[in-house]
């Protein structure tokens, strides 16, 4: 067995037991964010989901928004260039700590 | 949940409304072998409907108020009596629309179909699941868009999808893979904008059409373990807004051998017309149809998931 399994994803309802109320308002908050109509498209927010899955490396959401992406719409370069566009962010957060890392080199160094 | 029980829940009555379109599948004869084909068509298929058949046909549509005709495949043009049909069908004063694969246009003796088509005045409904060769190439085969895309601009050059011009061309989109499709009407504003832009092409309307679990993507579907996922997607995705306006309500299929159905893809699950209803041109019965009561099965689900499917696109 392993910790994710695909079937598990229409199992998300569950986190409504203990806690329907929060639950709730979790979904429609989710629901307003990521599918509906708003100053984004639906395809414009599903591709901004799939990049973000990537970036939070979650995949229940990737899983998710590759469908909405396809259902929206999007194309595999599209939705390719959209994961490079968060594996760029994720990498240039890194690199711009090179500049506290020179921060702290230059305090400490003669 | 089977659709039955969903038509219930809904407190949803389809009977049929009226007979509108007569759809007619000339053969399983095709020069393509699409992967997600409900017909199971391609090169190999024999089953093609003869001329005795189409001649019963012609007088059903003499005979009775049925505005439409629609013929489908296989390749419809691959049938040798296909072009006596159209002239004999448009000679009564009926619309005619062909389900025309594109490639087709250029095969060996099929050069004036073009002439043909724009004599006629037939309405054109070809499949181009995108605007892009990688999509198009993975669902029809390997040198299908760049075939399809010459094909529309000979349709074009002739008149087809012009201003004005009368002469309607249509394209139809189904998803690449297990999924629905997105939204038609904005899929339609990119596909115009990009086939204009990438190739100077233009059409009249685009039908989004679901996959339907039957036949080669039925097979696809099990062999790559997503049967299941697409089911539990097209039931949970059911909308009553969409049922209300299925085909079968407006048409019913005629199949190679005469036989009748409430729709192309119960044609190729052998479900025929029932109910009380005629089974085959030979005793059509008009009153009989239109007062029938449709068959549905759990493959309807893809016609009323999302935003709706049918052979004219979305129903809601």
């Amino acid at each position: 067995m392993s910790y994710y399994e695909p079937k598990d994803l229409p199992r998300f309802s569950d986190m409504g037991k203990f806690n329907p109320e929060l639950w709730k308002k979790f979904l429609d908050w989710y629901t307003a964010a990521t599918s509906e109509e708003g100053a984004l498209t639906k395809r414009e927010k599903s591709l901004i989901g799939l990049a973000v899955a990537h970036a939070v490396q979650c995949p229940y959401c990737i899983d998710a928004f590759t469908q909405a992406c396809l259902e929206s719409g999007s194309n595999m370069e599209q939705m390719t260039e959209a994961v490079h566009l968060a594996s760029a962010v994720r990498g240039g957060a890194s690199l711009v700590h090179g500049v506290q890392m020179h921060n702290v080199a230059e305090k400490l160094m003669m | 949940m089977h659709f039955e029980e969903a038509l219930s829940k809904y407190n949803l009555d389809l009977d049929p409304l009226s007979l509108e379109t007569l759809q007619v599948n000339v053969g399983r004869l095709c020069n393509q072998a699409c992967k997600h084909c409900h017909v199971d068509a391609g090169p190999a298929r024999t089953e093609i409907m003869d001329r005795k058949t189409i001649d019963r046909i012609l007088d059903i549509l003499r005979d009775h108020p049925i505005a439409n005709l629609d013929i489908t495949g296989g390749a419809p043009e691959l049938n040798p009596h296909f072009r006596y049909l159209v002239e004999s069908a448009k000679a009564l004063g009926k619309h005619v629309m062909v389900r025309c694969n594109l490639t087709v246009l250029f095969e060996p003796g099929l050069e004036d179909l073009v002439e043909f088509y724009v004599r006629n005045a037939v309405e054109i409904v070809s499949s181009l699941p995108y605007f892009q060769e990688f999509e198009t190439d993975t669902q029809r085969g390997k040198g299908v868009f760049e075939k399809s895309i010459k094909a529309l601009r000979m349709l074009n050059d002739a008149g087809y999808g012009q201003e004005d011009s009368g002469l309607l061309i249509d394209l139809v989109y189904n998803p690449v893979g297990a999924f629905l499709p997105p939204p038609q009407e904005s899929l339609e504003r990119e596909f115009k904008r990009e086939l204009d832009h990438r190739y100077g092409i233009t059409f009249n309307r685009l039908f989004t059409i679901t996959n339907m679990p039957i036949s080669r993507f039925l097979h696809f579907l099990q062999r790559t373990g997503n049967y299941e996922t697409y089911m539990e997607k097209l039931v949970s995705s059911f909308n009553p807004a969409a049922a209300e306006g299925v085909m079968c309500r407006s048409l019913i299929s005629v199949g190679y051998d005469g036989r009748l159905y409430d729709c192309d893809f119960n044609q190729m699950l052998d479900l025929n017309l029932n109910h009380g209803a005629p089974h085959t041109i030979l005793d059509f019965d008009f009153d009989r149809i239109v007062n029938r009561r449709i068959v549905f099965g759990d493959h309807c689900f893809g016609c009323t998931a999302g935003a709706g499917s049918s052979c004219g696109g979305a129903t809601a």
